[in-house]
């Protein structure tokens, strides 16, 4: 059994993000202006400052960009070896996610893999892990 | 001309421990006391204190000692003092010192970096961060999916780097173990480097998070080093052979790991070239910061030592990088084999070799140009340090 995972202290910016899996929803903060995507979210869009930025749900698909296979437990009972990963989205130029590639043995995943995001439920934050699309 | 330039006058050094008894600020001033006594300067000539970062006080076996206690202790008159995390990266302390010399700011400027982090341990309760119940900031995005070391952040660019250009666990183990001989010959390593490192049982080492085994990742260790810095126009003062910061860069992107396509040496390498007439072809001594064995590839590769991609091929065998090689690495032994000094032991390995008083690690052939570095991720700087 695994430790709970650490857990982000959810204010203004990052809500949306930690919870929008309670609808089943990847949401990334996208400009009404410019139409580009800022991740981490802010109050602001990246690109072109403006403040007219809303969370969008995106598809909630994309690629493995890089991944470790972790040995060290860095918490007590915390189960290794696992894969942490950083996930191209599609549809979403420019923003990645550090995640975990859940349901399947840790030599299966490989660069370029096409992976879906499956939510992870705990205390009301919703942690988007990915899994390799069959 | 001399006046506007920047030289390093003062090194200094104290024992490097693994919980060691003796509080961090007694360790700087250890350090500042040998740094004052080589430059032949006295506390009262030094009119500038910067540290990267200054006291960190959530974690305080990270930065035990603040610009502010220092400037306290040793009774100085300071015109300035600067130690932000915001600063490029740990030796863009110096260079923010050379900086404020070459604006006739400051004369002298003591520079320091204190770590605690190996004495912290058996201290937790007043040198660790307390527990928190949460994750805010930049550890928002990659602890909660137990990416909670440095190490899991590195690790992804080593293994793209391994996917990409086809880096080997032989090649990347030449750092760990060119290190580790190196650590050898500096009586200041001791208590990090007992017996050399060989590639069998670098092989052999548990993985921590791949391609990263065990002797990929830097020791904690409870250390000072101090680095003075002098304006030009100071040096009639000094009774060293002063060192010149020759150039110095820095690259700060944004401080997401997981969102930065490139490690930030890449451009604070390409950067120092365009600051001096001086080239890698000149560069006698590379002192690259080590806190996992991957980083001085970027390094290598970010400062044209080679193309990218081709730093594990730069580093095969490891003849290359050893102290008798084209380009001599991490001579000291680096972070890997002397100890998690953050940055700064590189500069003091680097003016020392420069100086010729590296006793038994010492470099052949008089070397004149050395590079020094710091940073991982998203943060960088790099020194240039010449003898002329
Ligand atoms: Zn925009």
């Amino acid at each position: 059994m695994n430790p709970p995972r650490p857990r982000p202290r959810l204010d203004q910016e990052n809500t949306a993000f930690w919870t929008g899996g309670a609808q089943g929803h990847l949401n990334i903060v996208k400009c009404g202006d410019c139409g580009q995507y800022t991740h981490p979210p802010r109050l602001i869009c990246r690109h072109c400052q403006s403040e007219n930025i809303a969370p969008d749900a995106v598809a909630g698909t994309g690629v493995i960009d890089t991944f470790t296979i972790n040995h060290q437990p860095w918490a007590k009972g915390l189960e290794v070896p696992f894969v942490i990963a950083r996930v191209a989205l599609d549809g979403v130029a420019g923003v990645y996610l550090t995640t975990n590639i859940v349901n399947c043995p840790v030599d299966a995943v490989a660069f370029g893999d096409a992976v879906k995001v499956v939510f992870e439920e705990q205390d009301g934050v919703f942690y988007p892990l990915f899994e390799k699309v069959a | 001309m001399a006046s506007k330039e920047a030289y390093i006058t003062g090194v200094g050094q104290s024992e490097v421990g693994v919980r060691l008894p003796r509080h961090p600020l007694l360790l700087t001033l250890d350090a500042a006391k040998e740094a004052i006594a080589e430059a032949g300067l006295t506390f009262d000539q030094i009119d500038g204190v910067f540290s990267f970062p200054g006291k960190s006080h959530g974690y305080l076996a990270f930065s035990p000692v603040g610009t502010d206690e220092i400037i306290e202790a040793l009774g100085i008159k300071s015109k300035w003092q600067m130690g932000g995390l915001e600063q490029p990266a740990q030796l863009s302390a110096i260079g923010m010192a050379a900086w404020a010399v070459k604006q006739g700011i400051c004369r002298h400027v003591l520079c320091f970096r204190t770590v605690y982090e190996a004495g912290g341990m058996a201290d937790p309760a007043q040198y660790m961060p307390a527990r928190s119940e949460t994750v805010s900031g930049a550890s928002q995005w990659t602890s909660p999916f137990w990416a909670t070391s440095a190490a899991c952040w590195t690790a992804q660019y080593a293994a793209r780097h391994v996917h990409k250009y086809g880096l080997t666990r032989q090649q990347l183990g030449q750092i760990a173990v060119n290190g580790s001989k190196n650590a050898m010959l500096n009586p200041r390593a001791r208590a990090i480097t007992k017996e050399e490192l060989t590639l069998d049982k670098y092989m052999d080492a548990r993985m921590i998070s791949t391609p990263l085994c065990l002797y990929d990742c830097d020791r904690f260790s409870d250390a000072s080093t101090v680095i003075i810095v002098s304006a030009g126009d100071a040096l009639d003062e000094i009774k060293c052979e002063p060192i010149r910061i020759a150039a110095m860069s820095g690259s700060v992107d944004r401080y997401s790991w997981d969102q930065v396509e490139w490690p930030a040496a890449y451009d604070a390498g390409r950067d120092l070239w365009t600051r001096t007439d001086y080239t890698p072809a000149d560069v006698d001594t590379a002192q690259f910061y080590d806190g996992f064995a991957f980083l001085p590839i970027t390094w290598l590769e970010g400062l044209g030592f080679c193309e990218k991609g081709e730093g594990g091929q730069f580093i095969e065998g490891g003849t290359r990088i050893a102290r008798d090689g084209q380009l001599p690495l991490n001579t000291a032994g680096g972070q890997l084999g002397a100890g998690r000094l953050h940055g700064f032991g590189f500069a003091h390995e680097a003016v020392t070799q420069l100086r010729g008083q590296a006793g038994e690690r010492q470099i052949a052939g008089d070397p004149r140009v050395a590079v020094a570095t710091s940073g991982g991720g998203p943060l960088a700087a790099a020194l240039l340090l010449t003898k002329d």
